[in-house]
This record gives C-alpha cells, structure tokens and sequence, in this order.
C-alpha cells in the first residue's frame, strides 16, 4: 500500500476540510497525545479519532488492513512495556501511538496530494523574499511521495525477477539491478522534468 | 529570424562520451512537418534528438531550431519544442492525469482553476475524457503514453519530438498513437523502430553507427534500413 494510493474520494466535513487546516489540527492531535499522561483522557482521544472514520466514510475494506496493522503492532508494543515497565505504561503507549497514527491515516485517508503541495507553497509563500522558491519545494514534496510508489514498483519487480531466476535470498540480485533501474529512473525523470522546462529561469 | 522559421537544422554535428564517438559529421536541414529518425539501440538517433531541445549539447559543431541555438538559448528552444519520451511513467511527475497536466502550466501566470481548466480540456481532446481525477500510475500503458502527450501539448509547442514513444505500446495502442500525431498542428521529430508505422512521414532519416546513411521518403528509407540489419 501506498501514501498516493491511499486517497478515499469524498465530500465528507472532513474531505472538504483545508488541507492546511487538517495538517496543523493532526500536529495538535498528536502533540496533546505526547502531553496528556491519564490513560482515560487518552482513551477519549482514541475515540474522538475512531469517530472520524464513519465521519469520513472511509469503507471498510481500507479500514481493515490498517486496523490489523495497529492491533499487531498495540499488542507487541503492549507485552513488550508490560514486561518492562508495567501495565499502566504500557497502556498509555499504545493509546499514544493508536491515536497518533489512527489521525496521520485519517489525514492521508482525506486530503489529496496535490491540496497537501498547495498548502505547503501557500504556506511558504511570505519565504519567497528570502530566496526560498516555494514551488521548488512543493515540487520536491510531490516528486518525494511520487518516488514511493515508483520505487516500490521497481523493488517488486526485480524481486519477481529474482524469483524466476531462483535467487530470491540472494542481496546482489536484488541490489544491482534495483539501484541500477533507480538511477536510470532517476536520469530520465531529470530529462524529462527538463524537457518541461523546469530548471528555466524566467 | 525570418528564413530560419519553420527549420531545424544541423551543422557539423558530433557528439562524444569521453572517447566513445556517438555521433559524428551529421549535416541535416528538416523542414518538413513529419520526420523520422530509424536506426538500431546505440546508433545515436536518440541522442540526435535530444539535441533538439538541448537535454544534449553537441560537442561539435551547431544545432538551430527555427534560429535558435539550443546551447544558448535554451529555455527558449524549450518553450517551442515539447518531448515525448520512451517511458511514460517517468515523465509522469504528479499522482492524477490533470495535476500533471496542469502541471505543465505552472510558470504560465493562469490561475490555479484555469490550469486545471486546461488540463481536463487537453485530456478530453485526446481521448482521456473523465480521467482528470484518475491516479495517473494506474493508467494503462497506451493511456500514460497518451497522458505524457497531452503534458505537452497543453503548452501548444511548435515542433514535438518523440524518443521511441510506442515501444512499450500494443499494437493496437501504437497505431493509435501515430495516428494522433499525425493529425497535431505542431511538426514531428519521431525516433522508433516501429517501421510500419511511418507511411505517413515525408522523410525518413537512417542512422546508423553515427551517420545519416540514408536519408529519403519511408519505402526507400525503410528498405535500405531493412537491407542494412539483413
């Protein structure tokens, strides 16, 4: 699964909501989990973001996977602390970490891509007089998370080709055609934002 | 710059990695509206090409695209001559079919809705109606192909050049293509092996280790080509 795969198309409160707007409201969210130590007021946060799915509309079929991943992953951490510290630590934790990834999903769950660059160079519009390009690093911000799913895609591939050669344990089989590929990816991105004129100074 | 409209030439143009010659000596004056460069992998049809939007720069001698030299100027060799690449997923830099499109425009001045505007407009021209909002990595090969064509087209350039751009493509979806570009306003530079598809092209230019050593209307172009990999 992908962050650009994970958009849930939408007109909920929560959708139309500014891009700008939810990201600092996600930030706050995850600062007061770090602040509050009361394992009910915790709670109480958990929920407030479990209600934002049905909010949302998020189907329940993009809910499950990451349901399964945060109970995993609450039950591992929770026997861990648990066995180091003890129960009460060990509750708050992984109601901190609940929320605060339960509210990043939500985010990604909501707010397109290109809303997020938006809000990034609107953000930084009032840099633009110190020399910071606010489209460049909207750009960046862009071509980061494109890289994710392009990536992803070359490392399957050469995995599936590693396969069919039999050398699924082998790292070179792996790494060499995998960086390969990349760089070759890398070049022809490079030629081709290039061609579109980025790089042009007007 | 009258008398130099309308024209791409070459001069005395070599291009070399380090030692390794990869094109040497090539004088061609194109001024014709459909042009195709044939050749085998290596013989440098490709580089010739990104030469004429300056992603290259000849070692020797000049190239001009409508008078201008892609080695001085060029952001404004760039801004007449759009470049359609092998591979579309790379050309492909935003995550739905209109971002990216409109992402073309994003020096024009046009305000953010006027972009996107323009962007639906061009992918319904070309037959991605109602794909604005689609993922563009999830497109079919024939329709990135397609999406990477309207990324350009949006911008009205007057000369296109393709680098091979239907080798990835279906038969189906290569017929399509050429079709396509057959019918553009703008004058087209195209690299390919697909040697059935050049009927319609009024010069075919065969390189080969380089050289131009054909230069001619397809059949005769095609046929020294075939006669050369026998």
């Amino acid at each position: 699964m992908t962050p650009l795969g994970l958009y849930v198309p939408g007109g909920s409160l929560l959708h139309r909501l500014p891009a700008g707007a939810k990201f600092l409201g996600m930030l706050v969210l995850v600062t007061v989990t770090v602040l509050l130590g009361s394992p009910v007021a915790l709670g109480a946060v958990c929920a407030v973001v479990a209600l934002g799915y049905p909010l949302a509309r998020i189907p329940w079929n993009r809910v499950w996977p990451l349901l399964r991943t945060l109970l995993l992953l609450a039950v591992v951490i929770g026997v861990l602390q648990t066995w180091l510290l003890d129960a009460r630590s060990a509750g708050v934790t992984v109601l901190r970490l609940v929320s605060a990834l339960g509210a990043a999903s939500l985010f990604t769950f909501t707010t397109r891509i290109d809303d997020v660059v938006a809000a990034i160079e609107r953000a930084l519009g009032p840099l633009q007089r110190f020399g910071v390009r606010p489209d460049r690093i909207g750009l960046l911000v862009g071509l980061t998370l494109q890289a994710v799913t392009t990536l992803s895609g070359i490392a399957a591939s050469v995995r599936e080709a590693a396969r069919a050669r039999g050398a699924e344990r082998s790292v070179v089989a792996f790494a060499v055609p995998f960086l390969v590929r990349t760089l070759k990816h890398a070049d022809e991105l490079g030629d081709a934002l290039a061609a579109r004129g980025e790089g042009d100074h007007r | 710059m009258s008398g130099h409209e309308g024209v791409i030439e070459f001069e005395g143009v070599g291009h070399a990695y380090g030692d390794r010659v990869v094109l040497e000596g090539i004088d061609l004056t194109l001024t014709e509206r459909r042009v195709a460069f044939v050749g085998l992998n290596g013989s440098g049809k490709s580089t010739l090409a990104r030469m004429i939007n300056g992603l290259v720069l000849p070692t020797s001698g000049r190239v001009r695209v409508d008078g201008l030299d892609p080695a001085e100027s060029g952001a404004a060799v760039r801004r007449k001559v759009g470049f359609v690449f092998t591979n579309p997923d790379s050309q492909i830099v935003m995550p739905t079919a209109g971002e990216d499109v409109a992402f073309s425009l994003r020096r024009s001045g046009l305000s953010r809705s006027e972009r996107a505007r323009r962007a639906a407009e061009v992918l319904a021209e070309h037959g991605l109606d109602g794909y604005a909002d689609h993922p563009a990595h999830q497109l079919s090969g024939g329709q990135k192909q397609l999406l990477a064509l309207c990324g350009m087209l949006v911008l009205d350039p007057d000369v296109l050049v393709c680098d091979e751009p239907t080798t990835l493509l279906d038969l189906r979806n290569k017929r399509r293509f050429v079709e396509l570009l057959g019918r553009l306003r703008q004058r087209v530079v195209l690299v390919t092996h697909d040697l059935d598809l050049l009927d319609d092209f009024e010069r075919v230019v065969v390189i080969d280790d380089g050289r131009v050593v054909a230069d001619d209307e397809p059949a005769p172009a095609v046929k020294y080509y075939r006669d050369l990999v026998r």
